[in-house]
């Protein structure tokens, strides 16, 4: 009996370790990054080729579900609104919950399985089949080929993909609420204006979704050079990209929404 | 895929996100009312400010003029200090009336300026001296029911 | 002894406590094609890795063109490996890009030739290993051989002096497999550099190289022309050369009794 408690206290410590040491190779990793970024800008090339991968063909899901989205919202806006007999004031509502929260978050969680998730795979690919090794044999650094310009590409792409969503879903709340249901179209687009700040609202909005491109563009890229080379290894670390990276997006919502919207409205 | 037809796309994709972001900007946000140039600053003190809040709207005749800038309490007067950012291309005499309204029954509460007649303007850092305070339903209704006794 | 492009001393490595290789010596000059032979887990691979700078030794030195490898700062250590070719096994192609970038990769990353004599650099090499005519494809579009001569074709890009097999022959068809033999024999001839070789394909290699190292246990367990080799009597390299089951390399990895492990040493038939 005594002896399974110790086994159990070890395997919590053990799992404790493992993950703090896990956190600070990634750490590490994402300094080497940082540090080896001067090829990505440099030969920007690199980085465009990567925007087209991660960025341009996100573009489907990203929008697609930012029309549906925001005609959710507007639907169900509507419905409430109107026990109340203000609903004009769905615009606001549409608008503010998109570009505050769901439109950096939907398209960053979107963007991990879509996007983070084939960074990890490809690169846990090239590993596993020797690419950046024989690389590194040809005197490339594989960082600053590979993983950096990936990098860079995420973090470029995320803030737009954050806005064109939050577009969409603007677009999709008109459509369901004035163009359907036939609330008054000057009023829709007044009270949205009136409520939704440039600074405090779409700033902060943009800013959130750098923070989730950094995050999940980081944890992707890791994950898919820390992969053991097979093909099981491989996959785990994709699985892994796409479970870390979503709970990261959201608590780091938490954390920065709380910082953001302290104190104003 | 070729060199050039990737660039076209990328190219094509930052105009949009850059395109995305102007319109959230213009079209969903309030850029084009906001830091319309320079802003002066007013201050004024009201006995009970309701539910006003920082960066809501200060209208005049229904135009917005600026914004709420800061609300502060006075340990002196025990009363708000509200301070008011309004655009410089808006002018507003020294007997001017400020309120604090109501936009509809439920809608959010905003300063309301009522110009009045004097020659002399307010300029930047000036305290508007007479205010009218927010309505407080409790109040209203308190008020109602003591007019209604007293007709009685 | 000067002359040794490749001089490998008392070299040692070990995995934390376990002993990969022990007290290494080797010597290597230009224009010879040398094999290194030895079971799976023998230690070949962290050999070439060794060689390559990708790991340090725990003991003795690797000594290329008269720098001594893990002593190298890592922008020397780049520098040096411009001058070395690694076949990775399966080749390592890169896979998003076509066959032509893929033996362009490395003159476009060093050098800041015009396009058309890259082009120009990019079809000899793959003349070379006769593969000229399939510079438009795709590395999912090659066969296996096909595959490892174009990686042949990126690893000889940059004329190095040092080209490193990791078992050019794994997998392939015997017309395919003495095709690559072949390759490898006449471009080092003809690049007069070093190629070295590791393999279990005994047959293949023994036709092709200069010099043969029995590997075993992370010693070298035997050394000698491919003439000597053939002929030798001493046990292991009868059993590699000529794939006897049991030998000195044993079947049975080391293990208790079989007895013991059945539960069966107290059994009394």
């Amino acid at each position: 009996m005594r002896n399974r408690i110790v086994v159990s206290i070890q395997a919590i410590g053990h799992r404790t370790i493992d993950s703090i040491w896990r956190l600070g190779v990634a750490s590490r990793f994402f300094v080497w990054v940082l540090l080896k970024s001067t090829t990505s800008f440099l030969r920007f090339g690199l980085v465009v080729r990567e925007i087209y991968f991660v960025g341009v063909l996100s573009l489907i899901i990203i929008l697609v579900s930012g029309l549906f989205v925001g005609m959710v919202l507007g639907l169900q806006g509507y419905e409430t609104l109107q026990k109340y007999g203000s609903e004009s004031a769905v615009g606001t509502l549409v608008a503010l919950s998109l570009v505050r929260e769901l439109g950096p978050v939907m398209a960053a969680l979107l963007f991990a399985s879509r996007a983070g998730s084939a960074i990890t795979a490809e690169i846990g690919l090239m590993k596993a089949t020797n690419q950046l090794a024989a690389m590194g044999m040809m005197a490339v650094d594989p960082i600053a080929r590979v993983v950096a310009p990936r990098f860079w590409a995420g973090v470029i792409s995320m803030p737009f993909l954050a806005a064109m969503f939050s577009v969409m879903g603007v677009f999709g709340g008109y459509l369901v609420t004035v163009v359907f249901i036939g609330v008054d179209n000057g009023s829709f687009w007044s009270q949205m204006q009136n409520a939704v700040d440039f600074r405090y609202d779409i700033v902060n909005g943009v800013i959130k979704s750098c923070f989730f491109g950094v995050a999940v563009t980081a944890i992707a890229v890791f994950e898919g050079f820390d992969a053991p080379p097979t093909a099981e290894g491989v996959s785990g670390a994709t699985t892994r990209t796409v479970v870390t990276s979503s709970l990261v997006i959201l608590g780091l919502d938490f954390v920065l929404t709380s910082f953001m919207f302290r104190g104003v409205s | 895929m070729s060199r050039t037809v990737m660039d076209f796309w990328v190219g094509l994709f930052v105009m949009a996100g850059i395109g995305a972001l102007l319109i959230l900007g213009l079209k969903v946000g309030n850029l084009t009312s906001y830091n319309a140039g320079e802003v002066y600053n007013l201050t004024g003190n009201f006995e009970n400010i309701g539910g006003l809040k920082i960066r809501a709207p200060v209208k005049s005749a229904g135009v917005v003029v600026g914004r709420v800038l800061d609300i502060q309490y006075s340990l002196e007067t025990h009363d708000a200090i509200v301070t008011m950012g309004v655009s410089s291309s808006y002018q507003f005499p020294k007997d001017t009336f400020a309120s604090i309204l109501t936009s509809g029954l439920l809608g959010e509460q905003y300063i309301g300026l009522s110009p009045g007649g004097d020659a002399v303007m307010l300029a930047d850092g000036d305290k508007i001296m007479k205010t009218n305070s927010a309505m407080v339903l409790e109040e209203m209704i308190g008020r109602f029911l003591f007019d209604k006794a007293s007709e009685n | 002894m000067t002359d040794n492009l490749i001089e490998i001393k008392n070299l040692a490595f070990s995995y934390g406590t376990r002993p990969i290789l022990n007290n290494v010596n080797m010597a290597m000059s230009r224009g010879k094609v040398i094999a290194v032979m030895g079971g799976s887990g023998s230690g070949k691979t962290t050999l070439l890795r060794l060689i390559g700078g990708e790991i340090k030794p725990s003991g003795g030195h690797v000594k290329v063109a008269d720098q001594i490898v893990h002593h190298l700062s890592r922008d020397e250590l780049f520098k040096l490996r411009r001058k070395m070719g690694m076949l990775f096994q399966f080749g390592a192609l890169f896979t998003d890009i076509s066959v032509f970038d893929n033996v362009a990769f490395q003159i476009r990353e060093h050098t800041t030739l015009p396009e058309s004599m890259v082009r120009d650099l990019v079809l000899m090499k793959l003349q070379a290993v006769g593969l000229r005519g399939a510079h438009h494809l795709m590395p999912a579009e090659l066969s296996g051989g096909m595959a490892r001569r174009v990686a042949l074709a990126r690893s000889i890009a940059l004329d190095p002096m040092l080209v490193m097999y990791d078992e050019p022959f794994t997998g392939l068809d015997p017309i395919s497999l003495s095709v690559i033999g072949n390759l490898i024999r006449r471009l080092t001839d003809a690049l007069g550099m070093i190629s070295i070789v590791v393999t279990h394909d005994v047959q293949e290699s023994l036709k092709i190289v200069d010099y043969v190292y029995f590997l075993a246990d992370g010693v070298i367990a035997a050394q000698g022309t491919p003439q000597e080799v053939k002929n030798s009597v001493a046990p292991f390299v009868h059993q590699f050369v000529h794939g006897e089951e049991d030998g000195p390399v044993p079947f049975h990895y080391p293990a208790q009794s079989y007895q013991k492990d059945l539960a069966l040493e107290n059994f009394v038939a």
